[in-house]
């Protein structure tokens, strides 16, 4: 025996290639057991919750695309009406309203509708058939907007009035629009309240997994406290084995999210090629999450994971104090 | 000139001077009881002087891994004054507690390894825990497991290793930061005597080197072996024999 055997002398770096250690020697495993089945549960949870909430965050963004797109198209459009009066001649009324219309600049397009164009819109709520010549049916001038001068609809609107006072109204469809937006954003913040109830869920379901893991590795934390470990190092110990959890959960979630939305996508697209698809997509919008969907899926998985570590990292600090 | 008689003036008192070297453990009049039981430890007092050697013994139950859960500070005294390297440890801070543990190994009865762990990496725990990078302390690791004959077990997870093995792991990783202070309650009782005597070498080895070192034991066989002096705990209470 010789006092070699525990030298006083510590070399500072003793080279990455000792050959008298075995080049397989497993040498850092994690300090915390990673790979038990309450951590495979947990990974299961943050997987589920992720998922759900890149769900909400996908269609409520849809949702907010669709929207504006509907509300783009929708403000580009105002229409004139012009209500039959008696005693008055409405080709005439319509086409000085048309005159008018086209004098105003930034309307880039006028479309009058004929008398048999307007009884035809009529038609899905009194049927075919029947002979409209005797009601007085109101006719449609559509007016379309130059998008990039700013139309004068006061002055129009006014002009109007002036011009055929008591039978012409413009309807910039303000209302319509108001509403739409109104519904768009209450969908676009259920879905963000979803996706933050679903985050709160997550840290509470890490604050249990990380009281359970402590419990179950007391011993392990004794025998690091015992070795010469402080509480931070400890802290980080299990911090990093619950962000690596979380980010398997994150990741396997959000992954799966979007699997659902490009399926969801595909057979939609399928589905259109159909006139009833044509209809459902004209009334409700494309399905199309778009880039900002799944970037959003993919910060929900990133904030998930974070959110694991953070929350695991201020549980351990509190249990070991 | 009168510098240098300073100096050496400053040098004879503090080897005349008593308590000059600190003692590495003392107790004064330190009694414990756990919860509202019986006192398992009344009125002890003794010093631990840095590098000596001493067998803390007694019948099973008289309190030697109390005394050193005490030492451990991984409990306190119901009454008296635990000082460790010098410093009266009531009220210590989280971070001093951590520098204290540094400076000692420890050899638990039941070993304590981490069984998700290699051997290897149970006994570079001390040095990891510090923060060091693994290759500042691979050769050591290496040599100090090859030196307790786990060479060949380096990669074997402690459920695979017999209780011999596992004890020389558990030893290994209470020498591997070479501590001043070493606490080992019965390191020789799961192996056969020519292995617990090399244990011992190995002991009085880094006794040799400065640690000091404190064995609980009551195999008598290993005690008659050194001549140390002994701690005798029975019925709470401490006797010493020089």
């Amino acid at each position: 025996m010789s006092t070699q055997a525990i030298p006083r002398t510590r070399p500072e770096a003793s080279g990455p290639a000792d050959p008298a250690v075995p080049a397989n020697l497993r040498r850092n495993a994690p300090l915390v057991p990673t790979d038990t089945a309450a951590g495979r549960s947990l990974a299961a949870v943050i997987a589920i919750l992720t998922f759900l909430a890149g769900l909400c965050a996908g269609a409520a963004e849809m949702v907010a695309a669709n929207a504006s797109q509907w509300q783009g198209d929708v403000a580009q459009e105002v229409t004139i009406q012009i209500r039959p009066g008696p005693g008055r001649d409405v080709d005439a009324d319509v086409a000085r309203a048309a005159g008018i219309a086209k004098g105003e600049p930034g309307i880039a397009e006028t479309r009058v509708f004929s008398k048999a164009e307007a009884e035809r819109l009529l038609e899905p709520w009194l049927g075919s058939g029947l002979d409209l010549s005797d009601l007085p049916v109101p006719r449609l001038i559509a007016l379309r907007l130059a998008g990039d001068q700013g139309a004068d609809l006061k002055r129009l609107r006014s002009r109007l009035l002036e011009a055929l006072p008591g039978v012409a109204s413009l309807d910039d469809h303000a209302l319509w629009l108001q509403r739409l937006s109104t519904a768009a954003n209450a969908f676009v913040g259920i879905g963000i309240g979803m996706v933050l109830l679903v985050l709160v869920a997550t840290g509470l379901a890490v604050t249990f997994a990380t009281r359970g893991a402590m419990a179950g590795n007391r011993e392990v934390v004794e025998v690091l406290h015992f070795v010469g470990a402080d509480d931070d190092y400890i802290a980080k110990a299990f911090q990093r084995r619950f962000f690596g959890l979380g980010l398997r959960g994150g990741a396997i979630g959000a992954g799966l999210a979007i699997l659902a939305f490009v399926i969801t996508g595909l057979l939609a697209r399928a589905a259109r090629s159909g006139p009833a698809g044509q209809e459902v997509e004209a009334l409700f919008g494309a399905f199309h999450v778009g880039l900002r969907g799944y970037a959003s899926v993919i910060l929900i998985g990133v904030i998930a994971s974070l959110v694991t570590g953070v929350v695991s990292r201020i549980t351990v600090r509190r249990f070991l104090a | 000139m009168e510098y240098g008689t300073a100096l050496n003036l400053q040098a004879n008192m503090k080897s005349l001077l008593p308590g000059a070297e600190r003692p590495v453990v003392q107790f004064e009049n330190v009694g414990m009881r756990y919860g509202l039981g019986p006192e398992v430890l009344s009125d002890v007092s003794f010093r631990i002087a840095p590098r000596s050697f001493q067998f803390l013994t007694g019948p099973s139950g008289a309190g030697k891994t109390t005394l050193l859960r005490l030492i451990l500070l991984s409990v306190r005294p119901t009454r008296g004054l635990v000082s460790i390297f010098g410093d009266e440890v009531s009220g210590i801070s989280a971070k001093a507690l951590t520098g204290l543990r540094r400076r000692m190994g420890v050899v638990f009865q039941d070993f304590r390894l981490l069984d998700h762990l290699t051997t290897y990496e149970n006994v570079a725990l001390p040095l990891r825990v510090q923060g060091r990078a693994e290759t500042s302390y691979r050769a050591e690791v290496v040599e100090l497991l090859r030196w307790v004959g786990l060479g060949e077990r380096m990669h074997a997870l402690p459920p695979l290793l017999s209780g011999g093995e596992k004890q020389r792991a558990a030893i290994a990783r209470a020498l591997i930061a070479r501590p001043d202070l070493l606490l080992a309650d019965e390191p020789t009782g799961n192996v056969d005597p020519g292995l617990g005597r090399r244990l011992l070498r190995l002991f009085l080895e880094l006794n040799k080197l400065g640690t000091s070192v404190i064995i609980a034991t009551h195999d008598f066989g290993i005690m008659d072996a050194v001549d140390a002096r002994r701690m005798v705990l029975g019925e709470g209470r401490l006797r010493i024999e020089e």
